[in-house]
């Protein structure tokens, strides 16, 4: 079939395809699959499909390894997103993805339209979003762009966020100079459905017609997947701001609301947003997973402003946007639906059964390209990966400066950007709409509880960049352990991961193998936990200049309640109450934060022993569920003494703690901010004792001290601290240093 | 009793006021459509939280246009019970149905936290299973909730009583820190000179349940209203 080129429009010839960001070789295929040279429209369809953001052309031989099916995958990979079974007919869709382009370029609306994209990931499965979170790194908290960058993401994200009426009920926030050049912005959001109400994204039927819904479609963010979220950056990456799409939350609101209304007519064979790469990736997405062709009128497109042309139509990534395909003759049915919410179904096309994706415009037929040679038979590349000759940090370059007296140090870890309170960031976030948040922002994580039964579900968004600079594999494991553990920390069993896989650019060998060790850790621990990954993104070149991000795989896990009144918080709550660790490994200042001030030059990580990794979640549940334990918190940035003043930070009266490690007076920095291993610090009742030691039965569980009343926390002769002081430092410091209140 | 709870588009804590009412406290609640003109016989109406047409003009200055909007001023006037919550009081602001105005939170950003509100008065239907000088713990999430007015007219709203909700800290003293917007007077809610209509920034619609993170003391207001109307 042949398609014709517009008057006016470029030559194509193999510049033009490096201008779009196609390999020589990757233009040669283009020209055998339609056995003619291809019109400047279908040039700009291929470099978008083909880009490594839409394609995953160098990851997805990987991503094959990872566990992806289990008894309460309900839906997996290949739909918008997974889906988990988690009791009573209920399932919970959700999805990570990455927005860390454009959030650089233009921060308050490439994390709006971040947030964006995901709810539509969800919704489009049929699925209420019901909960988001949301995992940020910045660069050095003193680099003169990251106050600008901070408050632009989080207002992007509470700005966009708190008006469609979705919760943010968790979340994670780093500083650190290795993201100077290239932040990230991953979010998360989870939806709840009905099982059988659960949408497919798979066209079906020859002649249904194909509906536009939504914003009309403007000139923003053509070739944001292609030309900015899959290159380096460079010194021009600011004159890619027009790139960068603007968001209407208002719109979205509509959407969902319009949307989920709309399939429970059952007139919607299939539905999928227009995200990366717009109008072309929905079409040819559905039509592909069908198996089957798509026509579209590009005339019926409803425009933003006139004179838009094909290439744009097709290119264009406005947001709020999405494409259905309804069964014929139902058209009146989703349209009053729509009428409804204020929004037009426009007929924009019809499926086919002849496996040709097909665009016309006046009357003439502008791209005709095989269905499949868009999506599925996308290159897939091998590239070559291989360990870096030198690691990634550079031993024993850093000057060992004088380690303050433990008490100073506990004050001062408080107070960094990265262990502080971050009640600066999530006061601007609503984490109380939809009336299901159990446990909000600032603890292990967040729970939600299941209207009309006694479920729940808790999660948590983790990553280890430092871990993984250190050892990809290790880090990446790591990061799957403290995203269980918090989880189970709060009382709910593993049931599921989503993944955002951010590294650098994969054509260097170094970074490919950083990504390939990162699957393998990420394959590794889920295997352990039963948890298998049921949706993922993958965000590659984030590198400015040759120099890469850490390589930062961010898991976020959900665990299902069976009974959310047995959830558990990390505070204490009993004077009296006796306090134990229960640990899988010692502790190491490797990649601390301890590490990060104080520049100790520590050395290697401990092995991970995933057996034991699960004995202490199974434990944690089996705590949870008896209901032994008055709190369990995990030990995390900062170390056990960090952990434990957390614990003593309860809002509805503050506890001290008592405490006996019998450390020895010169080698305490490992045991007190050591980080890396995994430990957990519980307070129960003394009598508990032993039923809780036969639940983590063989670790080994070590009564340490007791909660107290009196406001103060000592351990040992080491450290021994006003608690109201130490909150204090812990509250005040992110706010104190931002200059705001 | 009988509810009317509005919906306009963007509305967001509608569902949640109708999940309260209905579920919670087993009242009959009804959703109320901003294109309808239809009360529905309901007793006392809620125009609740959210971004009415996105607030992309002042916030809810679109709403209070809706054709529904018109019904309520004339239920209002006969005497009907209103309350708005956070968009709802800004809708009744603008449809001045209620004095003043809110405008944007004096740390220019927006706020979500729990509050402590100290009950002014407790002879209101809203109020009136309260005493005065209560405390009650409540969520807010809004970025335009300072309330403010003219010296004269907030002086005229001190006299009659119409501050029913102010901001206090946990000892129940005004102080500027337990201000969260800047609001004048810390005034969290009012009444109009009958005392029918009544704004507030919190949302007691989200402290129902001790379970959840607003805890329960918002039943005592919505308990008001019930025992004011049997």
């Amino acid at each position: 079939m042949s398609a014709v080129s517009l008057p006016g429009e470029p030559v194509v010839d193999v510049v033009q395809a490096r201008a779009h960001g196609l390999t020589e070789g990757e233009y040669a295929a283009i020209e055998r699959c339609l056995g003619r040279t291809p019109t400047f429209t279908e040039l700009g369809v291929f470099s978008v499909m083909w880009s490594e953001h839409c394609s995953y052309k160098s990851s997805r031989k990987h991503l094959r390894m990872l566990p992806m099916r289990g008894p309460r995958v309900a839906g997996g990979p290949g739909e918008n997103a997974g889906a988990i079974d988690i009791g009573d007919g209920w399932v919970a869709v959700f999805k990570i993805e990455s927005h860390n382009h454009p959030s650089f370029v233009e921060p308050y609306q490439g994390a709006a339209t971040g947030v964006g994209g995901i709810l539509r990931d969800i919704f489009t499965m049929g699925a209420r979003p019901i909960a988001s979170m949301n995992s940020l790194k910045f660069g050095s908290f003193d680099h003169p762009r990251t106050r600008y960058l901070l408050s632009g993401v989080v207002g992007g994200i509470g700005g966009y966020g708190n008006c469609v009426g979705v919760p943010t009920v968790a979340g994670e926030v780093m500083f650190d100079a290795a993201y100077n050049a290239n932040i990230l912005v991953n979010a998360f959001c989870l939806g709840l459905a009905r099982r059988e109400e659960l949408q497919s994204a798979r066209a079906r039927g020859a002649g249904n017609p194909v509906l536009y819904v939504g914003s009309a479609t403007g000139r923003d963010g053509i070739h944001g997947a292609s030309l900015l979220a899959s290159a380096e950056f460079d010194a021009e990456s600011a004159s890619k701001r027009p790139t960068v799409q603007v968001g209407d939350p208002f719109t979205e609101k509509l959407l969902i609301e319009a949307c989920l209304e709309a399939m429970k007519t059952g007139a919607i064979v299939a539905i999928q947003d227009m995200g990366a790469a717009g109008l072309t990736s929905s079409s040819s997405e559905m039509a592909g997973r069908g198996g089957l062709g798509i026509e579209l009128d590009l005339d019926r497109v409803p425009l933003r402003e006139p004179g838009l042309t094909p290439y744009e139509i097709l290119l264009s990534e406005s947001q709020e946007r999405m494409l259905l395909v309804a069964e014929r003759g139902r058209e009146g049915e989703l349209a009053a639906v729509f009428e409804k919410w204020d929004l037009h179904a426009v007929t924009v096309g019809r499926i086919t059964d002849d496996a040709r994706w097909r665009a016309l415009y006046c009357g003439r037929v502008v791209a005709d390209i095989p269905v499949a040679s868009l999506s599925d038979e996308a290159p897939v590349y091998d590239r070559p990966a291989a360990p870096p000759a030198m690691p990634m940090r550079v031993r024993g370059t850093k000057k060992r400066p004088v380690a303050p007296e433990p008490g100073a140090a506990l004050r001062a870890l408080l107070a960094s950007p990265n262990i502080c309170s971050r009640r600066w960031v999530y006061r601007q976030y609503d984490w109380i709409v939809q009336s299901n948040t159990v446990v909000g922002p600032g603890s292990d994580a967040a729970i939600v509880r299941i209207k009309g039964s006694r479920r729940g579900l808790a999660m948590k968004v983790d990553s280890n960049p430092r871990m993984c600079a250190i050892d990809p594999y290790l880090g990446a494991v790591a990061t799957v352990c403290e995203a269980a553990r918090n989880v189970a920390c709060a009382g709910a069993r593993p049931a599921g991961i989503t993944n955002c896989l951010n590294y650098g650019n994969p054509e260097r060998p170094e970074i490919m193998w950083q990504l390939v060790r990162g699957i393998e850790g990420l394959r590794d621990a889920a295997i352990a936990f039963e948890t298998p990954v049921i949706s993922g993104n993958v965000s590659l070149y984030n590198e400015t200049e040759g120099r890469a991000i850490p390589p930062t795989p961010t898991i976020a896990m959900v665990g299902v309640f069976e009974d959310v009144e047995r959830r558990v918080t990390q505070c204490f709550k009993q004077p009296g109450d006796v306090i134990l660790v229960v640990s899988t490994a010692p502790p190491s200042l490797a990649g601390s934060e301890f590490d990060a001030l104080f520049g100790t030059v520590a050395e290697g990580l401990e092995r991970i022993d995933l057996e034991r990794e699960r004995k202490l979640i199974e434990g944690l549940v089996g705590c949870a569920e008896g209901g032994l334990v008055h709190s369990a918190h995990d030990v995390a940035e900062g170390g056990f003494a960090v952990a434990l003043a957390e614990a003593c930070f309860n809002l509805d009266g503050i506890f001290g703690a008592e405490v006996e490690l019998a450390l020895p007076l010169g080698g305490a920095a490992e045991a007190l901010f050591g980080e890396g291993a995994s430990t957990v610090i519980i307070s129960a009742p003394t009598d508990r004792i032993e039923a809780i030691g036969t639940l983590f039965s063989p670790l080994e569980i070590r009564p340490i001290g007791r909660v107290s009343d009196r406001a103060r926390l000592r351990i040992d002769s080491l450290i021994d601290e006003d608690v109201r002081g130490l909150m204090a430092v812990y509250e005040e410091a992110l706010a104190g240093r931002l200059g705001a209140k | 009793m009988k509810w009317g709870v509005v919906s306009f588009p963007g509305s967001l804590d509608d569902a949640d006021a109708l999940y309260a009412l209905r579920e919670v406290m087993g009242q009959d609640a009804t959703r109320l459509w901003h294109k309808d003109e239809r009360l529905m016989g309901a007793q006392c109406i809620i125009l609740p939280g959210g971004f009415s047409y996105g607030d992309y003009l002042r916030c809810g200055a679109i709403a209070r246009f809706s054709p529904i909007m018109k019904s309520i001023a004339r239920f209002a006037a006969d005497g009907g019970l209103v309350i708005g919550t956070c968009n709802g009081f800004q809708i009744l602001c603008e449809a001045r149905l209620l004095p003043g105005v809110l405008v944007r939170n004096r740390s220019l950003s927006f706020i979500c936290d729990r509050v402590i509100v100290r009950v002014e008065n407790a002879r209101t239907p809203f109020t009136c299973a309260t005493r005065a000088g209560d405390l009650l713990r409540l969520p807010i999430k809004h970025g335009e909730g300072r309330y403010v007015a003219p010296e004269d007219e907030i002086r005229q709203i001190e006299e009659r009583g119409q501050v029913l909700l102010r901001y206090v800290d946990a000892s129940g003293a005004e102080t500027d820190e337990a201000n969260p917007n800047g609001s004048m007077h810390a005034i969290a809610g009012i009444a109009n000179e009958r005392f029918n209509v009544f704004g507030l920034m919190p949302h007691p619609e989200h402290a129902v349940e001790k379970m959840l993170v607003g805890g329960d003391d918002g039943l005592k207001l919505f308990h008001s209203v019930i025992e004011s109307v049997r």
